[in-house]
């Protein structure tokens, strides 16, 4: 890999996060690099979660920096993590089931009619929403004919590739899918994970948290150990087998991150 | 669509026949929108059959008087049922807002037209209330408003003295007065009931603050996670209604030519009554309120017919009653099936 060269999508260096005496975040470094799938794993109380909600926002981190295209950035909530163009998929289908297929693409961010209709009424523009969804559908090739369908009844898959499409298409930087097929049957999490890669294929670079080790070998480019709080180790499905993996993520092995002898995509 | 879109279309798809899946759920919310119309149509041709009274404009026109008070009412409630909540004390407000308009002017002598707008504003005030409850102290809107229901009920009687207030100036009873097409007289007030349905359903099915409120009531979690102020709009959504009711409350004067301290008990469950019948559905995210209008009617419809019948008034409550767990359990049915 040659990621050390280009600077990262977003980055974290450092970062801290402490409740009481309980230090939730200790001093952990980040990097997503442009077009890939970087899987971030680790076991629970890690600290992998306190970690996500400070890069989207959830979470202010006490100590630390956060870089977005190398430059610094401070998310006070996810909204404006969102606003900065970073856009999370949530386990639990954050759909709303009983509304069409178009206005959850456009839930928040409703489209509105040119000319006085949209200013002084305020009145949405349903068959433009309806277009654009229509696209964003195309797009990760997920093949429902009619964006007037409500949500419930499309399956659990359709549904959450109604989440992936509606993330991927307000992100201008990146998404972060939490747990993504948590929810999902076994072929119903398969045909998600093939949207995730659809995802990293059209330009954006994807953060996937996982606790299913077969997923996370199955497409990420990248996998990012954490530990204790902080990064243990970055590694690849090439470099290293789910047994080692799983190693360093209880401590069990412990990873020189200083001198790693098989990882790479680490400075 | 293209060739490569229709395979992965079979590809995403569950195994068990989608298709026919997707057919029997539609039809499952096609029943429970056409159902309210079928019903209201059911009845009326059962009353036409007993009455040759039944059908005729003047006999509609009346029809539409009874429930134009009602109808206003329940279209607040219906914009708090989208959104999962309910709310006891619509009836209540609306009948201290009456008092408070009524008792202005003609005791305090405030000009007519600034003794509505206070009444509206007082109105607006109680949904103010009630939607501060629910979204700051994340109380059930269940109790919030059954708390103010005692309270409004409570300060009409105080502040009225337990007294009908008369006399009012022309101007608070002009929705009352009527005009003819044909033979047949028409309020005024049936009408700015009617457009009151007409900017609801504006509001609800094409403007943004009204997707919002489906949105609101059908996930509120996935609502606020798409960057929504969900309790603002759900303060919104309260306060609104409560100026809904004190329009009702105007209607309620120009009807009735009084102030009644007693008006409007039975409407607190009775615009419950009507969204219920009217399709809409008590969990939140799904009714309309053209559904709504027509529940209203079918109250006021069988209240008439039976009238006209000559059936005692008592028996048009049972059948309300039993009407209200039919379309209950029809919503609750179609919920489960798909779940």
């Amino acid at each position: 890999m040659t990621t050390e060269t280009r600077t990262p999508v977003l980055q974290a260096k450092g970062l801290v996060k402490r409740y009481g005496h309980v230090t939730a975040i200790d001093g952990a470094d980040f990097e997503l690099y442009p077009g890939e799938i970087l899987a971030v794993i680790g076991d629970n109380g890690a600290g992998k979660s306190s970690l996500i909600k400070a890069l989207s926002g959830a979470v202010i981190p006490d100590a630390g920096e956060i870089l977005l295209d190398g430059k610094p950035a401070q998310f006070k909530s996810p909204i404006e993590a969102r606003r900065a163009g970073i856009e999370t998929v949530y386990q639990d289908l954050a759909v709303a089931p009983a509304l069409d297929i178009a206005t959850n693409l456009f839930l928040g961010r409703e489209q509105r009619r040119k000319g006085p209709f949209g200013s002084v009424l305020r009145m949405v523009d349903k068959s433009a929403m309806k277009q654009t969804a229509s696209q964003h559908m195309a797009n990760l090739q997920i093949g429902i004919r009619s964006m007037s369908q409500a949500v419930e009844t499309l399956s659990g898959g359709q549904r959450q590739g109604v989440a992936v499409a509606r993330a991927a298409a307000w992100a201008r930087k990146l998404v972060i899918m939490d747990e993504p097929t948590a929810a999902l049957g076994v072929r119903e999490s398969g045909q998600v994970l093939e949207l995730i890669r659809r995802v990293r294929d059209n330009g954006l670079p994807v953060i996937l948290i996982s606790h299913n080790m077969p997923h996370v070998f199955e497409i990420a480019d990248r996998i990012h150990i954490h530990r204790l709080g902080r990064r243990a180790a970055v590694v690849t499905p090439q470099t290293h087998t789910m047994h080692e993996v799983v190693g360093i993520m209880t401590g069990a092995v412990v990873h020189d991150l200083e001198h790693p002898d098989k990882a790479n995509g680490h400075h | 669509m293209t060739h490569t879109e229709i395979q992965t279309a079979a590809q995403m798809a569950p195994p068990s026949g989608p298709e026919d899946e997707r057919r029997g759920l539609l039809s499952g919310d096609r029943l429970a929108q056409l159902g309210p119309l079928i019903a209201l149509l059911v009845v009326c041709i059962f009353f036409t059959t007993q009455s040759d009274r039944f059908l005729s404009g003047q006999n509609f026109s009346l029809i539409f008087q009874q429930v134009m008070v009602l109808g206003a009412l329940a279209i607040g409630q219906t914009i708090i049922v989208l959104t999962a909540g309910i709310d006891l004390s619509c009836g209540t407000v609306m009948a201290f807002g009456s008092i408070v308009m009524t008792k202005l002017a003609v005791d305090s002598g405030v000009p007519p037209v600034l003794a509505i707008l206070i009444g509206l504003l007082v109105c607006g005030a109680f949904g103010a209330v009630n939607g501060g409850l629910v979204t700051r102290l994340g109380l059930p809107p269940f109790i919030v408003t059954l708390g103010t229901f005692y309270i409004a009920f409570a300060l009409t009687h105080i502040y009225s003295n337990e007294e009908t207030i008369s006399n009012l100036p022309s101007v608070m009873t002009a929705l009352g007065n009527t005009f003819k097409v044909g033979s047949t007289a028409i309020t005024y007030g049936s009408l700015v009931c009617l457009a009151m349905f007409g900017v609801a359903w504006f509001v609800l099915t094409q403007t943004t603050w009204g997707r919002r409120v489906y949105a609101i009531g059908d996930n509120p979690e996935a609502t606020r996670l798409m960057g929504i102020n969900v309790r603002k709009q759900l303060l919104m959504v309260y306060v609104v209604a409560g100026v809904i009711y004190g329009i009702a409350a105007l209607l309620l004067i120009s009807r009735t030519s009084v102030g009644d301290p007693n008006a409007g008990q039975t409407d607190n469950l009775d615009a419950i009554t009507a969204v219920v019948l009217g399709g809409t559905s008590l969990f939140g995210g799904r009714g309309t309120v053209i559904g709504t209008l027509i529940g209203a009617l079918i109250v006021g419809v069988l209240r008439n017919g039976l009238v006209l019948m000559g059936v005692q008034s008592i028996y048009q409550v049972l059948i309300t009653g039993i009407l209200v767990i039919l379309a209950v359990s029809v919503d609750q049915i179609a919920r489960r099936r798909k779940a």
